[in-house]
């Protein structure tokens, strides 16, 4: 402050107070541009969060609670207790229910769908963005394309496909046609054409790698951090689908979403338990969550559209 | 890696080496740069024919013939099974429904993510734990969402009822009353879906330059100001592609209603079934019918790709509206020239809707990122 009093003093009243206000606005922007939020904010954010965790909370406090306590208060209690361990055993070990069977079904399904699109994501990824080949452009397009065929559309066929094949009941009837996911194809092309310089695949050629090699060795590991962000997105794709599961699966050999559609069927009155259940299967990608979920994030705002 | 570090072969030697003679090796090695790229691109493009093209053209052929889900194919009928539907009443009801439950939940739905990128888009401390925050309910299964809002919004002792008690409102019918149904259904669906579209328009908001928004102060605007005159024309791709993939998920709803009650069929008097649940009634429900079934997956195709070019004639210009009109013109090429962290790589539409098994966005998705540089 003081020196602008002396500047003012020196060179002219009017002048410098508009070359300090000019200044003074400068920096303002920026700081104003750069300055952290106050506590409204957080405040605000806070209350987002607990909107967004309260259901499962809620959940766990159902689950807990007595039919008969559920039945006569909206919130039976407020804090969850022991109970919910019972319930959770009575979940795992009715055998009306096949949980750890359909526990193990989702961790197969979800877990092989992933990988495969993982997998055929990055060979054609890989393809399409750094080897030339007749048809390369129309083809990519082709691709973006087929992420507009809407699948319900093709419910009823693949239904009849797979009745005609007789893998109705089996895993394999959700597997396969949860391997199909043009947008890999079409993200890994994204990623890899800036991720991998010509310059290294030319030089594995030269240096006499055959096609593969140089997928292997070159490609991949350079695909790595967008093949886990796909493998992450498919996964938890795969584990909350039901529509598709719910079609061709049956209760002896189900899916997750399916034990809890079941829970709600035979024990209908019984919320406690449909609760207890729906914790249970949330609770495991809740662990994958927990431990992936910074990537999940990321993966979710590098494929968005930035504008 | 390893092979950038193979040592060059030294000038020298390369003049001394022998001629050399093509070998079998070599003609290997040509097959491999022809062909591979074919055979790498192959996967996705064989399973596409059987899963994505085959049952896209058999609909149409299952559509125009009389289909049991027990008896199989039975004979021609032409454009019966449309005829059927379209006589329906509860086909329109559940087009109603599935459009009263869309309209509910997007419009909503985007106000409340565009407000929370917002807020994530400050210099926020501990940043990356306020977005794993917002994506939580992204992690839940639609089944259990829609298992635990419907024991909030239980008509009795419902958690969501007895609040409106404590602040001396009467209870609603949320599983009689057809409106208040659709609006707890659309409130899962926003559940879902509004942490999951705030990152991705958080993620437009980033990329907006920091200099527009300190012009902007420069020029006297405050914090509102600079958000509507800002960041909302900055970020109006993003917004169109959040509302079209929306819409695409909006209308295959099926999850959520079908568990919304113990019996799955969408109510007493179908108050809430949509158009997904009608076509799973009549493939697998009571009428086993395959034909009509198609005929309704068709239908259910036209009105998406309908309401989903209404929407983009609208967001674009409504968006278009806000001005920064130059935004239109950059990036001629957007959709295949961009790196992925660059304006046309989307989020997985096919991870976006709600309720199909692989759900896709319409064409006018991908013409919506190429078209940002028209």
């Amino acid at each position: 402050m003081t020196s602008v009093g002396v500047t003012a003093q020196t060179a002219g009243k009017s002048a410098a107070r508009a070359a300090a206000r000019r200044r003074d606005r400068g920096s303002r922007a920026a700081r104003v541009a750069s300055r952290r939020p106050g506590w409204v904010t957080y405040a605000l954010l806070a209350l987002i969060l607990a909107i967004s965790i309260f259901p499962l909370y809620y959940t766990l406090l159902l689950g807990s609670s007595t039919q008969q306590e559920i039945s006569q208060r909206a919130v039976p209690q407020w804090l969850p207790d022991l109970s919910l361990f019972d319930q959770f055993a009575t979940i795992v070990t009715t055998s009306q229910i096949n949980f750890w069977k359909a526990l193990a079904n989702s961790l197969i399904i979800s877990t092989t769908a992933s990988l495969a699109v993982v997998l055929f994501s990055t060979l054609a990824g890989f393809a399409f963005a750094k080897l030339r080949f007749a048809w390369r452009r129309g083809l990519l397009v082709f691709v973006i394309a087929t992420m507009a065929v809407p699948t319900q559309l093709g419910v009823i066929p693949l239904y009849i496909l797979m009745t005609d094949l007789d893998w109705v009941g089996k895993l394999q009837a959700v597997i396969v046609p949860a391997m199909l996911c043009p947008f890999g194809v079409f993200w890994m092309t994204q990623y890899l054409s800036s991720a991998l310089p010509y310059e290294l695949v030319e030089a594995a050629r030269v240096d006499g790698a055959s096609m593969f090699r140089t997928f292997r060795s070159i490609a991949l590991p350079a695909a790595a951090p967008a093949a886990a962000m796909l493998f992450l997105f498919w996964f938890v794709m795969q584990w909350t689908m039901f529509f598709w599961p719910s079609i061709v699966l049956s209760s002896q050999n189900p899916t997750l979403p399916l034990v809890v559609e079941a829970l709600q069927g035979n024990y209908f009155t019984d919320y406690s338990l449909v609760m207890a259940g729906v914790f249970l299967i949330t609770f495991p990608l809740l662990v994958i969550f927990a431990i992936a979920g910074k990537q999940l994030v990321a993966g979710i705002m590098t494929g968005a559209v930035k504008g | 890696m390893t092979l950038l570090n193979a040592p060059a072969p030294a000038r020298n030697d390369l003049d001394n080496r022998p001629p050399r003679r093509v070998g079998f090796s070599q003609r290997l090695g040509r097959w491999d740069v022809k062909f591979s790229p074919y055979l790498y691109i192959s996967p996705f493009f064989l399973l596409f024919a059987l899963i994505g093209a085959f049952p896209l053209v058999y609909t149409a052929y299952v559509s125009v013939h009389e289909w049991n889900l027990l008896g199989g194919q039975g004979e021609f009928v032409g454009l019966q099974n449309f005829t059927d539907v379209l006589g329906q009443p509860i086909f329109w009801k559940s087009v109603a429904n599935t459009f009263s439950i869309f309209v509910l939940s997007a419009v909503p739905q985007l106000a409340l993510a565009i407000t929370i990128a917002a807020l994530l888009d400050q210099n926020l401390r501990s940043a990356t734990f306020w977005r794993m925050g917002v994506l939580v309910p992204y992690v839940v299964a639609p089944v259990a969402v829609s298992m635990i809002f419907g024991r909030m919004f239980a008509d009795q002792y419902g958690l969501i009822n007895a609040i409106l008690g404590g602040i001396g409102f009467d209870p609603i019918g949320w599983h009689s009353d057809r409106l208040a149904s659709h609006v707890a259904i659309a409130t899962m669906v926003n559940f879902r879906w509004t942490g999951y579209n705030a990152l991705i328009l958080l993620a437009a908001m980033q990329a907006v330059p920091r200099e527009l928004y300190e012009a902007a102060v420069i020029d006297g605007a405050g914090r509102l100001r600079q958000f509507f005159s800002v960041t909302v024309p900055q970020i109006r791709s993003t917004m169109v592609f959040v509302v079209i993939t929306a819409t695409i998920g909006g209308m295959q709803i099926f999850d959520e209603v079908r568990m919304f009650d113990a019996l799955g069929m969408g109510g007493p008097s179908r108050n809430w079934m949509t158009t997904v649940l009608y076509l799973y009634d009549v493939a697998w429900g009571n009428q086993k019918n395959f034909g009509r079934a198609a005929a309704v997956a068709w239908l259910l195709f036209m009105l998406i790709v309908c309401i989903g070019l209404i929407n983009f004639y609208l967001t674009t210009r409504i968006a278009a509206a806000d001005g920064v009109r130059s935004s239109r013109r950059r990036r001629p090429k957007a959709l295949l020239a961009q790196a992925p962290t660059g304006a046309g790589a989307p989020v997985p539409p096919s991870a976006r809707p709600p309720s199909s098994p692989r759900p896709h966005p319409t064409p006018e998705t991908d013409h919506t990122h190429g078209g940002e540089g028209r």
